[in-house]
């Protein structure tokens, strides 16, 4: 008892200063949004922009007028675009070829990555850095020896590969392959390896433990790298300008480029329309897959 | 229902020797637990049992034809993680039938086969649940489930219980030795703990180095162990090992620990230990061995005197220390026995329970 009281008494009258819990989150709350707020506007403007710019006529906006205001609104950019055989093309032709190469991707680097990651082989580890450091060599470098490439090939069995557009289909796996295997390697190898023995024990062919082990397991990762491949493919814009020229085969970036610029006559108004409807389709997915995208950017960060 | 026997088994990691020529002979329907120090080769002798590890020379047999190059999936062997790897994108019921679907099992014989298992370890309730929504013991009934319900030929156990706490390890371990007497499949089973080891065990098969320093059933290790090593594994608290010097005493022989205590050897062990005479040995004996000195009836009782050093109440005993030369000794006391600490207390050593080691070789006389 006497020591309860004798402990009681001994408590400094005046507590020392420790700052407050909650003054310090305000303030850490007050400092993020405002870069937040910052970043929106920094990225939020030029969207708006080309928004407004497309509900204008071109009488509008070369006129004089603030470039922030539609005075005489109009969905004629939008109207003439969807009803424009050469646009719909291009639309066609890229939603063809991201398709397409996400496919292409994902059959290839999951599996690569599964044998990189578990298959331990000799020389694996090695190949899995070859295969990042791949990707850090540009196209802006490749592109030339690619058309090099394809020239002789053409010499050589009669077959051309200029000019078509499913020759994207082997140029953007260059790009896609080697991040996305990478990233599934990530994830992969964040699976414990007591599953893959788990699911060997229990009579499991490798196959099968990639089927319905490893790729359930890792569905997260595997959409990061699916979004990661289709906006690769989507928003492409050296290989197709190099390799393709006639109208028919062209891709979105590319079309919009060279059928609304005409000599120094810049279309702007349906520039802006189709860029804008361009960006939907991956808008659209990341809406859908944000959750999933989120959590793989995260997931492995806590023990499940 | 199988046998499995080991012959010479080798395992090199690079240039590490992990497994040095182990022999191993378990028997069909029995309850193996390998033993020993982390590192000692034990997971890997069980990996290798498995299939998981390529075994670098020697042959694993099951039910006398080798398996050397058998992959894992067609051994049929179950194996429960200490980590208890279920899918986590599986609920329960799919984790353990698992094995089965994947052999193309009719669906109402995994049915079957998955309630029994479920009925056995308690856990029908969680049939729906995802192994996330599990706590740890739920977790490893469902490991353990899923090596049930394929019914295969042997267990493999690699420190199933080492992730719970206390408590529960406890009751698991009770849970597996009832799971054990239910199914009667060939085990095998590997431990750091000894407890485990002991409570769980047909036979115990205690490894140091990647050797097997000695095979045998729990309490016969406890009471004559081969080793040293053994000798203060096997046991909590361990064995106490005092440096001692055997002298011949006319036709007997003393055991000399100090200068002021010294023990005849019981008569019927002077025979034993008569070639060793004249040599530095070490004297163990097991703490419950050393007490203090009312025992009646006992005999081969050695008395000295020891001045108590720590006290540690147990309440059903209480464990006294002491020192002898250099080395601390421990005993277990009556905690009546009115240990003080600073006061000196009269113990007795039984010598029945005594073993003398040679220093050189590690081996138990």
């Amino acid at each position: 008892m006497s020591t309860v009281s004798a402990t009681a008494g001994s408590i400094p009258a005046t507590r020392p200063k420790y700052g407050s819990m909650s003054r310090d989150r305000r303030w850490a709350l007050r400092w993020s949004y405002f870069f937040l707020v910052l970043f929106a506007i920094f990225f939020l403007t030029p969207p708006i922009y080309m928004f407004i710019t497309s509900l204008k006529t071109s009488a509008e906006i070369s006129a004089a007028t603030n470039p922030w205001w539609v005075y005489n609104p109009t969905l004629g950019n939008y109207a003439e675009l969807l009803t424009s055989p050469s646009y719909l093309t291009y639309f066609r032709n890229s939603a063809i070829v991201s398709i397409f190469t996400v496919t292409i991707t994902m059959l290839i680097s999951v599996p690569a990555a599964f044998a990189l990651s578990r298959m331990r082989f000799w020389g694996s580890a090695t190949l899995a850095t070859g295969v990042f450091l791949t990707y850090l060599i540009p196209e802006t470098l490749l592109f030339l020896p690619l058309f090099k490439m394809f020239a002789v090939f053409n010499e050589w069995t009669g077959i051309e590969l200029i000019n078509r557009w499913w020759v994207l289909l082997l140029l953007y796996p260059t790009l896609t392959v080697p991040f996305c295997t990478w990233i599934m390697i990530g994830y992969f190898a964040s699976i414990p390896k007591e599953l893959d023995e788990a699911a060997l024990m229990d009579g499991a062919n490798y196959r099968q433990i990639l089927t319905r082990v490893f790729i359930p397991v890792a569905l997260p990762g595997l959409i990061a790298a699916t979004i990661f491949a289709f906006t690769v493919s989507w928003a492409q814009f050296l290989y197709p300008l190099a390799f393709t020229t006639s109208a028919d085969q062209l891709v979105l970036p590319v079309g919009i480029i060279t059928s609304l610029i005409k000599g120094d006559v810049f279309n702007w108004g349906q520039i802006m329309t189709g860029a804008l409807l361009g960006a939907a389709p991956p808008l659209i997915i990341y809406a859908f897959l944000m959750d999933y995208y989120i959590a793989g950017l995260t997931a492995g960060a806590t023990k499940g | 229902m199988a046998q499995v026997s080991l012959r010479k088994v080798v395992k090199y990691y690079d240039d590490v020797e992990a497994v040095s020529a182990i022999d191993l002979d378990i028997a069909d329907k029995e309850f193996v637990v390998l033993v020993g120090p982390s590192g000692c080769g034990k997971s890997t002798t069980l990996r290798m049992i498995a299939g998981l590890e390529e075994i670098t020379d020697g042959e694993i047999a099951v039910d006398g034809e080798v398996v050397n190059d058998v992959p894992p999936k067609d051994r049929d062997m179950a194996m429960v993680f200490q980590n208890y790897a279920l899918y986590p994108h599986m609920t329960v019921y799919q984790n353990m039938s698992f094995g089965l679907r994947l052999k193309h099992y009719p669906k109402d014989e995994i049915e079957k086969r998955v309630q029994e298992a479920a009925r056995i370890l308690d856990i029908k309730e969680l049939l729906d649940r995802k192994p996330r929504q599990l706590s740890g013991g739920q977790r490893q009934r469902v490991a353990m489930g899923r090596a049930i319900v394929r019914n295969p030929k042997v267990f493999l156990f690699d420190e199933p219980l080492s992730n719970l706490d206390a408590k529960l390890r406890v009751q698991m371990r009770t849970e597996i030795k009832r799971v054990h007497q239910k199914v009667r499949t060939t085990t095998v089973y590997v431990t750091h703990d000894q407890v485990e080891a002991m409570t769980l065990a047909d036979r115990v098969v205690v490894m140091n180095k990647g050797k097997i320093e000695q095979i045998g059933a729990p309490n016969f290790l406890y009471h004559s162990p081969a080793t040293r090593f053994v000798a203060g594994f096997i046991g909590s608290p361990s064995m106490n090992f005092i440096p001692c010097k055997l002298e011949q005493a006319g036709e007997g022989l003393n055991v000399r620990l100090s200068d002021t205590i010294a023990f005849a050897v019981p008569a019927e062990r002077v025979q034993r230990y008569r070639s060793a005479a004249g040599r530095e040995l070490t004297f163990g004996v097991r703490p419950e061995h050393v007490t203090e000195a009312k025992v009646n009836g006992a005999k081969n009782l050695a008395t000295f005197d020891a001045g108590v050093e720590v006290v540690e109440p147990m309440g059903n005993e209480t464990m006294v220390f002491f020192s002898i030369g250099a080395t601390e000794v421990c005993a277990r006391t009556d905690p009546n026995a009115g240990a003080k600490v600073g006061s000196n207390l009269k113990m007795a050593a039984h010598l029945d329970h005594m073993h003398l080691i040679d220093n050189a070789t590690g081996q138990v006389l």
